[in-house]
């Protein structure tokens, strides 16, 4: 097992070497060369240039930018912000909790939906409900998903007031952040109303985030389901008589969920990309958000270092899963 | 049994029978036998026809569209669709802010989004196999070093991915273009790759090398042709995913620039009167669902019809 760890692991090496040469060489590839994207449009004299270039240190060799780059990342230097002048790391840690809270609800949804539909309709497999179902999720997965947000604000907001269109909370609730979720701090300020608020404020975005991995979820379910169902000891446990509710509860679904579980951890990137979108419909003031935002504000830094940073979080949960495949099948382990 | 038998004197005999007629009819069977799954499932029937019709609404746009997809109407901002009260028979699916109509625009749009989808494909397609051959078909440190550089592809979210790419080069529908197929052509790299590995050591393509085949012969065709099945599948997927992202894109501002009638564009053009006027933002959104529905049924019924391993089943 231990093997298992240190191998996975070292794979990541020269992934996570890849993705901060794309890091460091996204600054350096844009148009215009960064003393004067620094500098902004007043420009600059030849001195000041000079200068600027051997205080940011862009006149030694690349490789060495590069080292020095690398090294600073060690350290937790991920650059600073042009237009908040703060380090791009702690700006990620202030925003990452919003969209954790966001992805994780999602990622809740469709699970708590996806799951069950998938095993129904496979165990119904060709039924009404088995139709619906694959429908529906063929319809989620091909959803444009920042167009359905609309269209669920029109609906629920609009014409319902039901929700309200953007933000995590009502302003009327002020109190100070404690973990960073909204549900929880709300709850733990102890104001009346505050935790409802919260929750109709993530309601919506936390649906259209599901909409995408709910559909990719009972898709998956329902076709490992179908395979599982179709293997020679779940015939022979049913002819040993176990009612049909264990074999499929407890034998059939235990093997049809190996697959599944890779699933879920490949919609973290999926989530990723989608909280870019909902974030941006509903003002959810999150990592997504904040990513649209620097590059339309041109602040390159942020980019680069949270390009890095959800990368290094989408490798991270990758593993994660890797090393949880391995301990629920034990056969990829000796590979 | 005389059946089996002739086949065999066919291909025992070989050099003197002229190939064209019976690979010909293997061909068509195949066809047939292609036909034959894929219409089973009715889902990419229906799929096929809607894409044909969509393929068809994209051609005639100019024969069909009412009006100019540019042209404003300032005495008819926001017009509801004919069936609403203030509707008008004009404007079918009513104006937008600046007084175009909403239908000509669609269908005008539909250009925007086939083309898009093609040419990422196209792209995408033609350099993940390229690469993919190359990498599964030389193997050792090159394929460990094309490999590695796809992973890092993959570490990032798509969108992200195409979205700082586009920062890069310039918001504009050609870029957006380029970057999303870079963004897709890794999962192109990867099947490739898979399907020559396991490919590369089958007898007929010992046989093809014996005889005399260049490495680029062997690739291209002796291996690829039976790399296709899940290769196909993929572009159709590639093809519904191009569209999305082009549209996400537009909707970021990132994409197609104003006035261009592109799907996502027109919706982030219509977000501010999402609670004033619903059909401008209802429609753009609804033409990017059927579309991109419409090629996934295709692509479900082509899964169908070219896994072998379904097809028992």
């Amino acid at each position: 097992m231990l093997r298992f760890f240190f191998s996975r692991v070292l794979v990541l090496v020269p992934t996570f070497i890849g993705v901060s040469i794309v890091a460091f060489a996204f600054i350096r590839l844009l148009p215009g060369d960064p003393i004067t994207l620094i500098a902004g449009e007043r420009g600059v004299s030849a001195e000041r240039y000079a200068e600027l270039q051997a205080e940011f240190g862009y006149d030694r060799s690349i490789v060495v930018q590069y080292l020095d780059y690398l090294f600073g990342l060690v350290t937790g230097d991920f650059g600073t912000s042009i237009t908040t002048k703060r380090p791009v790391l702690q700006e990620f840690f202030t925003l990452f909790p919003a969209t954790l809270e966001l992805a994780f609800c999602a990622m809740v949804i469709a699970i708590v939906l996806g799951i069950p539909a998938g095993v129904f309709a496979a165990v119904k497999r060709g039924s009404w409900f088995d139709q619906t179902v694959m429908g529906a999720a063929l319809v989620g997965y091909s959803m444009p998903i920042f167009w359905w947000g609309l269209l669920l604000i029109i609906f629920f907001s609009g014409v319902l007031q039901w929700t309200p269109v953007s933000g995590r909370i009502s302003l009327l609730y002020f109190f100070p952040q404690v973990t960073g979720f909204m549900l929880i701090d709300s709850l733990l300020s102890g104001q009346d109303g505050a935790f409802t608020s919260a929750l109709s404020h993530l309601i919506l975005p936390s649906v259209v985030l599901a909409t995408i991995p709910l559909a990719v979820i009972a898709r998956q379910t329902r076709s490992a389901m179908l395979e599982v169902l179709g293997e020679d000891y779940v015939r022979t446990s049913r002819a040993k008589g176990l009612a049909p509710r264990r074999v499929i509860g407890i034998h059939a679904l235990r093997n049809a969920l190996i697959p599944v579980v890779t699933t879920i951890g490949l919609q973290v990137g999926v989530l990723m990309a989608g909280a870019i979108l909902t974030e941006t419909i509903f003002s959810w003031p999150g990592i997504g958000k904040w990513m649209v935002d620097s590059v339309f504000r041109r602040d390159y830094p942020v980019v680069q270092g949270g390009l890095l940073l959800i990368a290094m979080i989408i490798m991270f949960v990758n593993l994660v899963v890797d090393l949880l495949y391995g301990v629920i099948n034990p056969r990829v382990r000796t590979r | 049994m005389s059946h089996i038998s002739a086949q065999e004197s066919e291909e025992g005999v070989g050099a003197d029978i002229p190939d064209r007629g019976p690979k010909k009819s293997v061909r068509r069977q195949m066809l047939e036998e292609f036909w034959f799954y894929f219409s089973e499932n009715k889902g990419a029937v229906l799929g096929l026809i809607v894409f044909a019709l969509i393929v068809l609404t994209a051609i005639a746009a100019p024969l069909i569209a009412p009006y100019s997809p540019i042209l404003q109407n300032r005495d008819a901002l926001l017009v509801p669709p004919v069936w609403q009260d203030g509707g008008n028979w004009a404007y079918l699916l009513g104006t937008d802010a600046v007084g175009r109509d909403v239908l000509s625009r669609l269908l005008f749009g539909a250009r925007y989004s086939l083309f898009i989808g093609i040419v990422v494909v196209v792209i995408a397609v033609t350099v993940g196999i390229s690469i993919g051959l190359v990498a599964g078909y030389f193997g050792g440190w090159l394929d460990t070093v094309i490999m590695r550089v796809m992973d890092v592809i993959l570490a990032f979210p798509s969108l992200l991915l195409a979205l700082v790419l586009v920062a890069i080069l310039g918001p504009g529908l050609t870029n957006a273009m380029i970057a999303i197929a870079l963004v897709l052509q890794p999962h192109f790299v990867r099947l490739t790759r898979a399907s020559v590995m396991a490919e590369k050591r089958r007898e007929y393509v010992t046989a093809a090398q014996v005889v005399g085949a260049s490495p680029l012969r062997l690739m291209v065709v002796t291996i690829l042709p039976n790399c296709l099945g899940p290769l196909i599948v993929q572009a159709t997927l590639s093809f519904s995913n191009a569209i999305l992202d082009a549209a996400a894109l537009g909707f970021l501002g990132m994409g197609a620039q104003p006035p261009t009638p592109e799907w996502g564009t027109m919706l982030a053009e219509a977000r501010e009167f999402i609670l004033g006027a619903w059909w401008v933002v209802t429609f753009p959104g609804l033409a990017i669902l059927v579309t991109v529905l419409a090629i996934n049924l295709i692509g479900d019924g082509l899964r169908d019809a070219l896994d072998p391993k379904m097809k028992r089943s």
